[in-house]
């Protein structure tokens, strides 16, 4: 029971986040595809470093095991064609499941929609699954970590990646200029 | 150009610290795609048991007597809910609306956005998470999974761009 009660405030967290990052509004989630507002790729990246540095600094005082934190199994085949049928999804529906979410709890009636689909989905999912079972559990590699496909310490691949996130903010930003659309952004 | 949501890289501060907080709780990320996969197993359980007891799919959610609407993964989504909420009414931005280019009528927007779901959570399914639960949290523990899965997903919107244009611009 308080393990649910946690995830319910986690899931607050969540969707509070997501919401003031603006992801609550398709049209600029999908601007990300179009160059016009590359929020998307922010937002993105800068969870994710702050994500990795603060776990391996609690790793380092002691205060999280990361041998006890789920690194997710690696399918190639499931991975990548999952993947582009999400991006598929991604442009057509303006959102991911998350973002449909936090967009439908503020009215969003395109994201009541999406959430109506992303359920019909889990649905032919789940009644299809014995057709996409061998897809689904292909090419498995198992667990595998970046850094130690390229031999480098968990830290050093950190470094890594926050100089390609610098790059990539510096390169949204000259984006957002040369694709600028102040019709789109100021109505969003 | 003055913006009235946060500043992307605090809110993207912010996230992170939700991310790290589902680690140090759960010891596992975050999840939107599989909330949504137990609301559906919870609701044909409800209206077919038989049918749920009898698939391979979802007879291994009624396990042990099971309620898949009470799980890790569904009340993350309920708390999406009440935090997007909260967040709407605290920025001023709760409000009934279609959002849309100007080009794309409001039933064709609608219908676009139920496909673009339908596929978005079948392709989650067997990726075996979303953008939230493969592509965030699996780079965040450095999975190969995750940067493959992010790379696929933003790769492929990037491709089917410009067919989807009008929904947009």
């Amino acid at each position: 029971m308080n393990e649910l009660i946690i995830a319910f405030v986690i899931g607050i967290g969540f969707g509070f986040a997501l919401e003031q990052a603006g992801f609550s509004s398709s049209r600029k989630l999908a601007g990300m595809f179009y160059g016009y507002d590359t929020t998307v790729l922010k937002v993105f990246f800068t969870a994710a470093i702050v994500a990795l540095i603060g776990s391996q600094i609690l790793s380092y005082f002691g205060l999280l095991n990361l041998n006890l934190v789920f690194v997710n199994e690696y399918y190639v085949s499931a991975a990548i064609i999952g993947g582009i049928i999400m991006g598929a999804g991604f442009i057509m529906g303006g959102f991911c499941p998350g973002t449909g979410v936090s967009a439908l709890s503020i009215g969003k009636i395109d994201a009541l929609f999406y959430v109506l689909g992303g359920l019909a989905g889990a649905f032919l999912f789940a009644e299809t699954y014995p057709l996409i079972q061998p897809l689904a559990e292909a090419n498995y590699r198992g667990p595998v970590k970046i850094n130690d496909v390229l031999g480098l310490s968990p830290g050093v691949f950190t470094l890594l990646m926050i100089i390609a996130a610098i790059l990539m903010f510096w390169l949204a930003e000259f984006a957002e200029k040369k694709f600028s659309r102040p019709d789109i952004t100021n109505d969003i | 150009m003055k913006s009235k949501y946060m500043n992307p890289y605090l809110a993207g501060t912010l996230l992170g610290l939700v991310l790290l907080c589902a680690m140090v709780f759960s010891g596992r990320g975050l999840g939107a795609s599989g909330g949504l996969k137990y609301c559906v197993v919870s609701i044909v359980g409800a209206i077919d048991k038989s049918h749920a007891d009898h698939s391979v799919y979802y007879s291994k959610y009624f396990e042990n007597g099971e309620k898949p609407l009470f799980n890790w993964l569904s009340l993350i989504i309920f708390g999406v809910l009440a935090g997007g909420f909260i967040s709407g009414a605290f920025s001023g931005r709760l409000k009934w609306k279609v959002e849309k280019g100007p080009n794309i009528s409001n039933t064709k927007r609608l219908i676009f956005a139920f496909i673009g779901g339908m596929f978005f959570v079948y392709g989650a399914q067997l990726a075996r998470g979303c953008t939230s639960g493969a592509a965030l949290s699996g780079m965040a523990v450095l999975s190969v999974a995750g940067f493959v899965t992010m790379m696929a997903i933003f790769g492929s919107a990037y491709l089917f761009a410009w067919f989807f244009r009008k929904n947009w611009l």
